[in-house]
């Protein structure tokens, strides 16, 4: 069934990316707020974290030189696809503590499964993502699934 | 806000309408840091990736769809889950509207169907919460 999938691409499944720690700034809030058009205080502040701030804190930040031309960074945690175009697919995301201003958080990343689906315009790639997030502490914070769409 | 034992299972949220714009877009994705052209290079994104216009980001839909959420909640409860999925490209320009309803009560845990539509009626990224209320 699987024509897209070698067994190079599904030897990925079970990799992750080393953990990213960094703090949350107030500042950091307040912009995602803004541009999300949030409407309570406590975002628009700083003090509380909208529920989906953390998406695309797990991915590293890096130079200019290696973004691609389509802007993206290559990714470490993908397998060269021979679909190219990227697409958000879903998330699904479990929350266990508010992030706050000031927290220190690491994320750790891995891919949890690669497969294949014929799309309504030809043949799509879904790559699942685990991505747990926790406090320096090893407070569990958020646990989060990821989809991604190559068509 | 609302009051559990006032709920109904098919009780509906507040919509709201969003409409993003360049800049809003811009401030979204340098947010995220995400410099994926699509979301502000016109030429390119209809060029080289065929879609008909700047994207709207997944996840931003994503994101107001939470709001649907908390903010109908707002302090008497908490949001435990959260899911969606972009089944629909929404482009630069129009106007999307999010809402949703409730689909379950089981004791303090309510869970919501919420969706975000277009112009044309469609729902471009349906999602469910999970949410509970305090004891």
């Amino acid at each position: 069934m699987s024509d897209l999938i070698t067994d190079d691409i599904r030897a990925w499944i079970g990799r992750a990316d080393p953990p990213l720690e960094f703090e949350v700034t107030r500042r950091d809030i307040v912009k995602y707020a803004i541009a999300t058009e949030q409407r309570q205080a406590k975002y628009l502040a700083g003090d509380e974290a909208p529920p989906m701030f953390l998406f695309g804190a797990d991915r590293p930040l890096v130079g200019l030189d290696e973004l691609g031309p389509d802007g993206l960074r290559r990714d470490t945690l993908t397998p060269e696809l021979p679909l190219k175009r990227v697409m958000a697919g879903g998330i699904r995301q479990r929350y266990h503590r508010p992030i706050r201003a000031g927290d220190r958080l690491v994320i750790e990343k891995s891919i949890t499964d690669i497969y294949e689906k014929q799309g309504s315009s030809g043949p799509l790639i879904f790559v699942v993502y685990e991505i747990t997030v926790k406090t320096a502490d090893g407070e569990l914070v958020m646990q989060e699934t990821q989809t991604r769409i190559n068509r | 806000m609302p009051k559990l034992e006032r709920l109904m299972i098919g009780d509906a949220l507040p919509e709201r309408h969003h409409t993003a714009t360049n800049v809003s877009l811009f401030l979204y994705n340098a947010a995220v840091w995400n410099a994926h052209r699509i979301h502000y290079d016109e030429p390119y994104t209809i060029e080289v990736e065929h879609h008909p216009g700047v994207i709207i980001d997944g996840p931003l839909q994503g994101d107001w769809l939470t709001q649907v959420v908390v903010n109908w909640l707002g302090d008497d409860g908490r949001l435990l889950e959260f899911e969606y999925s972009n089944r629909r490209a929404s482009v630069l320009g129009e106007t999307l509207t999010a809402g949703g309803s409730i689909s379950a009560i089981d004791g303090t845990t309510v869970t919501l169907d919420v969706w975000i539509r277009n112009e044309r009626g469609e729902v471009t990224t349906p999602g469910r919460a999970v949410v509970s209320f305090a004891a």
